[in-house]
């Protein structure tokens, strides 16, 4: 800071402290609603401080039989399809991304540019502006209801690609040249060389990936009808309509609170790669 | 693009490129083009038979008021939404810039809401302006003001913006805050030393020297409101009262999967289309320029 004047130092933590305690309202809402008994969440007004029965609740939600009169699986069995997508999502998107940076970057072939400008386009085609051809071939390809139909369409990834090429272009070409006197073959000089040296940018994607993927709404909603395939964040819509009828606030809150929690800690666990990954990926 | 050395030829880079390749003609190239071939397509009603119509399926959204509405509408949507997130997160970050020790506790404070899925943020919002149940109407009923986003639509759309605005206020906090902590210091000290105030060092140093942010920001934005806020939509009013909140995401979505209209939701789409090309070449444009900052 370059002047010291009290007022203003006052000033600014007390901004600061609006602007937390803002954006962070909505999250303390839903941990004091999942903190209380049923019959307390239909008293207006409604609490603001937590209640007692979160560790009940919680039990409940994750092993119970979560909302009465809803057909949704065991939140468990939710959680872990979350997980198995978002780890799928992410992994692939950076496998595939990875060999397709190492080929522009370390091969000349024809077609190459052709290829690269190929996945260039996938940048302006968004899930949202193909949805219907996109499940029909789904569809087609019997990948309805399973975790390959949820994750495949989705794991092409230009962001990801172009980052690791660049990632690839400032690694001098000594290395290679080395490498190929020392007689290491392409896939060698991949392994024991670019990948290692590749690893935090990896680790900041991935990040930025689980998130991504964790979180996937649109197109989960279309391919998963078999109960037992949908994910966390979608059951929370289902649930949404069940409580207009029969509100079940504690419980609905708990599990968006359980939907919410793993990608949070990720954010908040790995802040430096997540804000690496942001920043890298977008530019 | 290439290095100067590279490997000899062999099928290996086929090899490595197949799996992208595959899934990008697959399920993004080819997806893509039956939706430009179906935007000329019209089924009948039992989806029996199709005819060629050239354009006649845009010409019937040109002269559809409710599409043209909701195109508006997603317009001044996603402006509202961009407005109020990166103006917040312009004040909290010029102020955590000031901060000497401690900014780093108020970044880690701010950021989270980035990881909460849309849908979620829809449903927390919802939940806290419910009419019966929630707090804020329990609140603005002291006020005087009866809440109840079911029904009125100026209220639904103020809930869907704020809930979409909520969400990406952590986003553009962290680009405004890199972007303040990025000024050499010692600009801001000849202005001091001038006698320029905090505020006129703002106004006149900082404001100026961050609006690339601001410009990129402002594209990054609109394409969130565009496209991610429709888990927000879908669980604050699923596009109701009457279609007040429906923007044309959801509308694509409304009309492809729920009213089964194949090419008006084809049509749809390649607007759509057209609109995430020209926003690329935007943001990408801003990037090349970006290098002589």
């Amino acid at each position: 800071m370059v002047e010291r004047r009290p007022f203003i130092v006052f000033l600014t933590h007390f901004i600061l402290v609006v602007g937390v305690v803002a954006i962070a309202l909505p999250i303390w809402i839903t941990f004091v609603a999942a903190s209380h008994s049923e019959i307390r969440m239909t008293q207006v007004p409604l609490p603001l401080w937590p209640g007692d029965q979160l560790w009940v609740n919680f039990k409940n939600t994750l092993f119970g039989n979560g909302l009465e009169g809803t057909e949704t699986a065991p939140v468990w069995l939710m959680l872990t399809n979350s997980l198995v997508m978002a780890m799928m999502i992410s992994i692939g998107k950076i496998a595939i991304s990875l060999l397709s940076a190492f080929a522009i970057v370390y091969f000349k072939f024809p077609f190459r540019m052709g290829i690269f400008w190929l996945i260039f386009i996938t940048l302006m085609l968004p899930v949202e502006v193909r949805i219907l051809p996109t499940f029909e071939v789904v569809a087609q390809l019997g990948m309805l209801n399973s975790y390959w139909g949820l994750t495949i369409p989705l794991i092409a990834s230009a962001t990801a690609t172009f980052m690791f090429r660049q990632v690839f272009l400032t690694i001098p070409d000594e290395m290679l040249e080395s490498a190929r006197i020392d007689g290491a073959g392409p896939m060698r000089f991949f392994w024991d060389i670019l990948l290692p040296l590749s690893r935090t940018n990896i680790a900041a994607l991935f990040v930025i990936l689980f998130i991504y993927g964790w979180n996937q709404y649109l197109w989960p909603l279309l391919i998963t009808t078999d109960q037992d395939m949908t994910t966390i964040v979608i059951s929370i819509k289902q649930m949404l309509e069940v409580a207009e009828a029969s509100p079940q606030w504690n419980i609905v809150m708990m599990v968006a609170l359980l939907a919410m929690l793993p990608p949070i800690l990720v954010v908040i666990g790995m802040q430096k790669l997540f804000v690496q990954g942001l920043t890298e990926t977008d530019k | 693009m290439l290095k100067r050395v590279h490997f000899p030829p062999s099928v290996l880079p086929y090899l490595l490129v197949a799996p992208q390749v595959i899934i990008t003609l697959v399920f993004f190239i080819w997806p893509a083009s039956q939706a430009l071939y179906q935007s000329f397509l019209i089924e009948d009603a039992f989806g029996l038979s199709s005819e060629f119509v050239w354009f006649e399926n845009f010409v019937y959204l040109w002269n559809d008021e409710i599409y043209l509405a909701t195109f508006w509408r997603t317009g001044w949507f996603s402006l509202a939404v961009a407005g109020l997130s990166m103006s917040f997160a312009l004040v909290l970050a010029g102020f955590a810039d000031r901060v000497v020790r401690g900014a780093m506790i108020y970044r880690t404070l701010l950021i989270w809401p980035y990881a909460v899925a849309p849908v979620l943020a829809g449903a927390l919002w919802v939940f806290m302006f419910n009419p019966t149940l929630g707090i804020f109407p329990y609140f603005l009923e002291f006020a005087g003001i009866d809440w109840n986003h079911y029904l009125k639509s100026g209220q639904a759309m103020l809930l869907v913006i704020l809930a979409a605005a909520w969400k990406q206020v952590a986003y553009n906090f962290l680009f405004y805050l890199a972007a303040m902590q990025s000024i050499p210091k010692t600009v801001i000290e000849a202005a001091a030393i001038d006698g320029a105030g905090p505020i006129k060092r703002f106004a006149t140093i900082i404001f100026p020297l961050i609006s690339p942010t601001t410009f990129f920001l402002l594209v990054i934005n609109a394409v969130y409101a565009f496209f991610d806020t429709f888990g927000i939509i879908h669980a604050i009013t699923q596009g109701g009262p009457a279609g007040s909140t429906t923007i044309l995401v959801y509308k694509v979505f409304n009309d492809g999967f729920v009213g089964l209209d194949l090419g008006g939701s084809a049509a749809q789409s390649v607007i759509l289309m057209f609109l995430v090309i020209s926003m690329t070449v935007v943001q990408f444009g801003y990037v090349e320029r970006k290098v002589e900052y």
